[in-house]
């Protein structure tokens, strides 16, 4: 096969790349440009350019002996993740940029691009495993499933893709159980990058400070931090740098006057207002998603399976079924089955799992606890 | 060379078996050309043999050359050295004028100066084809000759190939008393460059564009002219540019300059003629692509016989550059500096071709190597390198409309 590998200059992609080498595939490294920060990478004159990483990709490339392009994706990903990021952030909601990055620019702008020349398939670095299993009618049905390796499993930011996508989507580190053995293949074939250090913070905000980066981006907007009864208990810059769930940064003055710790347990963009509460108001059983994806035929009625609403959280058992969103898109609606999840927040991504197998995602559109609603 | 047709000369050219036998034959023989010991000296006769055969090759006196680590390293020198020079006494003189197709070579020293030493940067505009804009300079100099520190013009445009009117910038400028440079590292070669006849106070060339080393070049410099030294060391190179000799290069630099010189006329022809088929075959091959710059067949002179520049409606030039290059042909989407991450050529920009065909930009550029061959195997690979980075280009368009 003709393989695309995308090479962020990581060792995981690295590896990867040089897997579908040793597969026997006709493979071409493809470095993204998507970030313009001037705090991370150097600008020159010309506008960009992630120096160091593209310059370790390249060194990947030369030492698998495979061709090396540059491919500028960094309007698009301005126009889409960033502009996705801002925009969840300022409605209230807290956004996942990697998802976003995944549905948008690898496994759209890039697979897409790919495929149109000639490309077979596209492999990254990422930590899932792709199942092919005997289909109806001979065909072959590929399933997503979860990496062996527990604490970098990425099929949580990958099930976007939706199925079409994932046809064509290589993964050669899903079989990986650690992370230590992929850096261990890296210094075997001599990639310069065996030890560089993993990266975690969202790539194109600058040492980690998201909120100093909202700030920068959408403005100081100066606003009230109200308790639920309404009472005043404190100021903020702007109630979009909040998420649901959030205790720490509140900067309240006046501990509550039970003593317990208060959480953000709403932000209100409209009113710029930002509630706090005790913890047992983040408590949900219920969630709503809207954008609804599914890699499996989609469950017109409740189905058993596990959800997981952050990158890193443990699944919890619920019932899922599809639904339709208010404006006609495919939805899907869930009810937790088994202990409740605490400070969900809207924009968040769900994804539904059986097991090791995703099923599909959604972005969080609402989550409530239906006890309380009842009452 | 490599397999294939190379159709990148504009970006380096293969070394020559007799700049190369020259390279070799010095780099066996030790000798600091600083030294006064008997190597020392055999090490300065060789650069000063060089000296006199690269200002025989360019209408200069030996006096004139200064070698460098190559066009970069010149242009450097002669747009911080000429502006510090021209201000010495002087610090009105804070403008430098330079056309808007420069090399990054000039323009971002340029621009350095204007970020860390007070100059103002003036961008000539040019026409459709990158000529330059005569009367903007005309007019320019009218308004602030007294305020212009110097004004930079390329002999020719390294993407589309377009020769620039040196007399003509020579003959407005002199006129004030404002001293030019000139990069010609596309030039020489390839049409006639003559540094006295030209009028320029000061000329870049380069060795590895001519098939010489990497590494070397020269500025060809006035005596009288007021040029301050960007590197300080031993004083080597009149004191405007320090650090040992790189004798084996220059050597061979000035085999290789000799030969491209003396073999200019028939080499140029030569490429001419295969540019000719080259353009030819594009435009059947693919009959949407434009031809930037100059149109040789209406004015041969105006163009670089080894320069072919084409954009292609609906594709990308990155797209572009690796299907040929799977198909065996390199060319490059522009400078290789652009190379890494494509933007949209500063160059195409300045003659007013919009952002998005300006993305679709491939250049050829042939050399004293390239046969009627590798652009056959261009031309035979064109339509479908082609149709597939068009069909490449709307699925990024189709995407882009359904962003959220």
């Amino acid at each position: 096969m003709k393989v695309l590998a995308a090479m962020s200059g990581g060792v995981d992609s690295a590896v990867a790349a040089a897997l579908a080498v040793e597969a026997g595939h006709e493979v071409v490294g493809v470095h993204m440009a998507l970030s313009r920060n001037r705090d991370q990478f150097r600008t020159g004159s010309r506008g960009c350019c992630s120096i160091e990483d593209a310059g370790d990709a390249r060194r990947a490339a030369d030492v698998l002996g495979i061709p090396y392009y540059v491919w500028d994706l960094s309007e698009r990903f301005e126009d889409t993740v960033v502009a996705d990021f801002l925009a969840e952030y300022e409605a209230g909601r807290t956004p996942n940029p990697c998802v976003r990055c995944n549905e948008h620019i690898k496994f759209e702008a890039l697979l897409d691009k790919a495929t149109a020349l000639g490309f077979d398939a596209v492999a990254t670095g990422h930590y899932a495993q792709v199942i092919e299993r005997p289909g109806p009618d001979g065909a072959v049905v590929r399933e997503l499933h979860r990496s062996p390796n527990a604490e970098k499993d990425q099929s949580y930011v990958l099930a976007v893709m939706g199925p079409e996508r994932l046809q064509r989507a290589m993964f050669p580190l899903g079989g990986f159980a650690s992370k230590a053995q992929v850096r261990a293949e890296a210094e075997r074939r001599g990639l310069s990058v065996s030890a560089k250090p993993d990266s975690y913070d969202i790539c194109f905000v600058a040492d980690g400070d998201t909120r100093g980066f909202l700030r920068e981006r959408l403005g100081s907007r100066p606003g009230e931090v109200v308790d639920v009864e309404g009472n005043v208990v404190g100021e903020h810059d702007g109630a979009y740098a909040f998420t649901v769930g959030q205790r720490r940064g509140l900067g309240l003055g006046r501990p509550a006057a039970d003593g317990q710790p208060r959480y953000v347990v709403d932000v209100q963009p409209a009113s710029n207002t930002v509630v706090v509460g005790p913890a047992e108001l983040l408590s949900v059983d219920r969630v709503a998603g809207e954008k609804a994806v599914w890699l499996v035929p989609a469950p017109d009625a409740w189905a058993d399976a596990e959800v997981q609403v952050r990158a890193h959280g443990a699944p919890v058992p619920a019932r899922v079924r599809a639904a339709q969103a208010a404006g006609g898109g495919p939805a899907l609606e869930v009810e937790l089955t088994g202990r409740p999840l605490r400070g969900v927040a809207a924009g968040q991504s769900l994804v539904v799992y059986r097991g090791t197998q995703v099923l599909g995602q959604a972005t969080v559109s609402r989550a409530w606890r239906a006890a309380s609603v009842a009452a | 060379m490599t397999s294939g047709a190379y159709l990148d000369h504009a970006a380096t050219t293969p070394m020559s078996p007799a700049a190369l036998e020259a390279f070799v034959a010095e780099a066996q023989r030790v000798g600091n050309a600083s030294s006064l010991h008997s190597a020392g000296r055999g090490a300065r006769r060789a650069v000063e043999e060089a000296r006199e055969s690269v200002a025989r090759s360019l209408g200069a006196r030996p006096s004139e050359v200064v070698f460098t680590g190559g066009g970069t390293e010149a242009d450097n020198l002669a747009i911080k050295g000429m502006f510090w020079g021209r201000r010495r006494g002087a610090t009105h003189r804070t403008r430098v004028l330079v056309s808007a197709v420069e090399h990054h070579a000039v323009l971002d020293p340029a621009f350095w100066l204007a970020g860390h030493a007070g100059a103002e940067i003036v961008l000539l505009p040019v026409d459709a084809e990158g000529r330059l804009d005569l009367e903007a300079l005309r007019a320019e100099l009218a308004a602030h000759a007294d305020e212009v520190a110097l004004v930079s013009v390329m002999w020719a445009n390294n993407e589309v190939g377009t020769v620039q009117p040196v007399r003509e910038v020579v003959r407005l400028a002199h006129q004030h008393g404002v001293p030019v440079h000139t990069d010609a590292v596309q030039a020489v070669g390839q049409v006639e460059v003559d540094f006295a006849a030209s009028g320029v106070d000061a000329m870049t060339v380069t060795g590895h564009k001519l098939g010489g080393p990497l590494g070397v070049g020269a500025l060809l410099a006035r005596r009288e002219l007021e040029l301050e030294a960007v590197l300080h060391g031993g004083g080597q190179e009149r004191g405007v540019r320090s650090g040992t000799l790189d004798v084996p290069a220059i050597r061979a630099f000035a085999v290789a300059l000799a030969e491209a010189v003396e073999q200019r006329e028939v080499r140029a022809k030569h490429l001419a003629t295969l540019r000719d088929a080259l353009v030819a075959g594009v435009r059947s091959a693919a009959p949407d692509a434009v031809l930037r710059g100059p149109d040789p067949a209406l004015a041969p002179e105006e163009r670089l016989p080894g320069n072919a520049h084409f954009t292609f409606p609906d594709a990308e030039g990155d797209s572009l550059l690796y299907l040929l290059d799977s198909a065996g042909v390199q060319a490059s989407t522009g400078s290789a500096c652009q190379a890494g991450v494509p933007q949209p050529s500063h160059v195409l920009l300045a003659m007013g071709v919009p952002e998005a065909e300006a993305r679709g930009a491939l250049r050829f550029s042939l050399g004293a190597t390239s046969t009627p061959d590798d652009v056959e195997r261009l031309v035979a690979a064109l339509p479908q390198v082609v149709a597939r980075a068009q069909a490449a280009g709307l699925v990024s368009r189709t995407n882009e409309r359904g962003r959220p």
